[in-house]
C-alpha cells in the first residue's frame, strides 16, 4: 500500500532532515546548521506546488534535495519513486526533475539560445536530430523561438529565465523546480516567467515547484507550502494559507496588497469573506457591498 | 573601452566562409602562419596577400572592421619596424648622426610588418568567421588523438567555451564595480602607471570573488542538467565533412606548395 502512494507521488518526502556541517579554520567540524527538519511532503503528477518562506527558511535547501544536489542526512526523498540518496538514481532524478536557478546569467552555458537549450540533451545523450526537435518545441513552449540565434548576453533578464526554462525542459522532466526563479528580475520580467510557468503546468501537464519569497506569484497554485526556520509552518491551498493574515505576518511574509487591504477593511467592520487574493475579487467583493 | 576591441570577435553573417567546418579554418589557419613563416620573397608575400585578400572577400567580413582589430597591435608593429629600419647591418641608405638606414634593415622592417599584418589578419578571420562554440567543438574533434596522451581535450575545449560565454559578463561587472567604487570617490585615471595599478587592486578583489561565485552556481547548474563530462555525450551539431571542406583542404594545399615553393626559390 505504501509502496503504491510512492508512485503515484511524483515527489515525495518524509521525515527530511538536512543539516550543513559548519567548519572551523582547520576544517574541523565545529558543529552544523539544521536548514530542513523533518519536513513532509507530497506532490502528485500534475500539481503546481507552491513553497513560501523568507530569507533562510530552508526553502532553497529542499529544492536542491529533489535535484539531487544535496542528500538528506535524514529521512528520505523519492523523486518519481526514485530514492534520492542512491548513487545509481543520481542522473534519472535529475532528468526527472529538473530545476531553474535564481540568477539567469549563471545557467547559461551556451552563447547562442538554442546550443543552450540543447546543452541537456546532449548530456543525456539523445540523438541529434531529436536534440533539434526538443529544442524547437521547447523554445516554442516559453515563446523564445524567435530568438534562437540570438545571444543570451542580448536578452532581458525575464527572457534569459524562459530559456533557462526551455533548457531544462528539453530534457523532458517530470516535474521543474523553480528556485526563486524571478528574485533578480524586475516586474515585467517577473509575470513574464509566472506566465511561463503557469502554461507549462496547464499546457504541458508538468509538476512545478515553484519556490519563491513574493506572494502574489502563488495564487495561481494547486497547494503552498509555507516554510519557517526548516519547518512547514503552513500549508493548505491559497485560500486557506491567504486567510490566516496574521500568522502570515508573524512569518515575515508580505502579502498581497488586495490581501492586506481586504484584511484592513474587514477588521474596521466591513463583512469580506475570507482570503480573498487578486485585486479583481476584491473588486467584486465590494461591489457586491455597495449594490446591497 | 576594452568593448572596442574587435580582435578575436565572431562577426554574423553568412557566407562560404563562415560555413566551412571548424576544423577546415583551424587548420587552414595553422598552415598560413607556417606558410607566412617559410617564404622570403616578394613574390611568396604577393601571392599569399591574394589569397588572403581573396578569403576576406569571400568571408564578407567588412574590411574597416577587420583593419580595426589591428589598431590594438599598432605599437608592438611600430616596435619592430624601429628595431629593424634602425639597427641592422648592412648597404647604408642615409646616415644622420648615430642613426642609420640599411637596404638590409628596410626590407626585414617592411617584411616583418607585412608578416606581422597578415598573421593578425589571418587568425582574426578565423574568429570572425567561427564561433567560439564551433571553435571548441572543433579542437575537441580535431585534437581527439591527444586524448591517448592523456590529455583532457574535452574538458579543455568546455572550459574554453565557457570561458568566452563570461567574458562579457564579467566585463560589464567589472564596469558595475568601478562605478560602484568611482562614486565612493575611487580615482582610477589619475597619478602614474603604479597609482593605477594599485587603484585595480579594490576592483580586482571584487570581481575575483564574483567570478569564483559564478563559477560555482555555473557548476551546479551544468550538474543539475546531467552533465557529467564528454563521455556518452551527443553533439546538437556533430562535425562532418562534406564536399565544400574537402575542397578547402584542397586549396589551402595547392596555396601552400605553390607559395612555397615561390616564396624560396625564385
Amino acid at each position: 500500500m505504501k509502496l503504491k502512494q510512492h508512485i503515484k507521488d511524483i515527489i515525495r518526502t518524509e521525515h527530511l532532515q538536512y543539516d550543513y556541517v559548519m567548519r572551523d579554520e582547520e576544517g574541523n567540524e565545529a558543529g552544523y546548521y539544521r536548514a530542513l527538519d523533518d519536513v513532509d511532503l507530497q506532490v502528485k503528477q500534475g500539481d503546481f506546488i507552491a513553497i513560501l518562506g523568507h530569507n533562510g527558511s530552508g526553502k532553497s535547501t529542499l529544492a536542491k534535495q529533489i535535484n539531487g544536489i544535496l542528500y538528506p542526512t535524514g529521512g528520505t526523498v523519492w523523486v518519481d519513486g526514485l530514492d534520492t540518496s542512491k548513487e545509481e538514481n543520481l542522473w534519472e532524478v535529475r532528468q526527472r526533475a529538473g530545476m531553474v536557478f535564481q540568477n539567469p546569467d549563471n545557467q547559461i552555458i551556451s552563447q547562442v539560445v538554442e546550443e543552450d537549450v540543447g546543452f541537456g540533451p546532449e548530456n543525456l545523450g539523445v540523438p541529434t536530430e531529436e536534440i533539434w526537435e526538443r529544442v524547437e518545441e521547447s523554445l516554442r513552449v516559453v515563446g523564445m523561438y524567435e530568438y534562437r540565434k540570438a545571444s543570451p548576453n542580448k536578452l532581458s533578464g525575464g527572457q534569459k529565465q524562459r530559456v533557462s526554462i526551455a533548457g531544462v525542459l528539453a530534457m523532458h522532466p517530470k516535474c521543474i523546480v523553480l528556485d526563486e526563479p524571478t528574485a533578480m528580475l524586475d516586474p515585467s520580467g517577473r509575470r513574464e516567467v509566472i506566465r511561463a510557468v503557469r502554461g507549462l503546468n496547464q499546457v504541458e501537464g508538468i509538476t512545478i515547484l515553484l519556490i519563491t519569497h513574493y506572494m502574489e506569484e502563488t495564487v495561481d497554485a494547486d497547494h503552498i507550502y509555507v516554510m519557517d526556520q526548516g519547518h512547514i509552518a503552513m500549508e493548505g491551498t491559497p485560500r486557506e494559507v491567504f486567510s490566516r493574515v496574521e500568522e502570515l505576518k508573524a512569518l515575515h511574509m508580505t502579502l498581497p496588497q488586495a490581501t492586506l487591504l481586504a484584511d484592513e477593511l474587514k477588521k474596521r467592520g466591513v463583512s469580506l469573506p475570507d482570503g480573498i487574493l487578486t485585486i479583481r475579487e476584491l473588486l467584486a467583493e465590494l461591489q457586491k457591498q455597495l449594490g446591497e | 573601452m576594452i568593448r572596442d576591441i574587435t580582435l578575436g570577435q565572431y562577426y554574423q553573417t553568412d557566407s562560404v566562409i563562415h560555413r566551412l567546418d571548424p576544423r577546415v579554418k583551424l587548420a587552414g589557419t595553422v598552415l598560413f602562419l607556417i606558410d607566412l613563416f617559410l617564404i622570403q620573397n616578394v613574390w611568396g608575400y604577393l601571392i599569399a596577400t591574394a589569397a588572403l585578400a581573396t578569403v576576406i572577400h569571400l568571408s564578407r567580413v567588412p574590411f574597416g572592421y577587420i583593419i580595426r582589430g589591428l589598431k590594438s597591435i599598432m605599437i608592438l608593429l611600430m616596435i619592430t619596424v624601429v628595431f629593424n629600419l634602425f639597427l641592422t647591418e648592412g648597404t647604408v641608405i642615409f646616415k644622420v648622426w648615430i642613426i642609420q638606414v640599411t637596404w638590409e634593415g628596410l626590407r626585414t622592417a617592411v617584411f616583418m610588418a607585412w608578416r606581422l599584418i597578415m598573421l593578425i589578419i589571418g587568425t582574426s578571420l578565423m574568429t570572425f568567421t567561427t564561433t567560439p562554440n564551433q571553435l571548441t567543438d572543433g579542437m575537441e574533434k580535431g585534437l581527439r588523438p591527444l586524448k591517448y596522451l592523456k590529455v583532457p581535450v574535452h574538458e579543455v575545449a568546455m572550459m574554453m567555451s565557457i570561458a568566452l560565454r563570461f567574458i562579457p559578463i564579467l566585463l560589464e561587472e567589472t564596469d558595475k564595480i568601478m562605478k560602484a567604487q568611482q562614486a565612493r570617490g575611487a580615482d582610477f585615471e589619475s597619478g602614474n602607471l603604479f597609482d593605477k595599478a594599485k587603484a585595480l587592486v579594490p576592483l580586482l578583489v571584487p570581481l575575483f570573488i564574483s567570478a569564483f561565485r559564478r563559477a560555482n552556481d555555473l557548476a551546479l547548474a551544468m550538474e543539475a542538467r546531467c552533465y557529467r563530462g564528454g563521455e556518452g555525450r551527443t553533439k546538437m551539431n556533430p562535425l562532418i565533412y562534406n564536399r565544400r571542406d574537402k575542397a578547402a583542404y584542397l586549396l589551402i594545399f595547392a596555396f601552400m606548395a605553390v607559395d612555397i615553393f615561390v616564396g624560396r626559390f625564385f
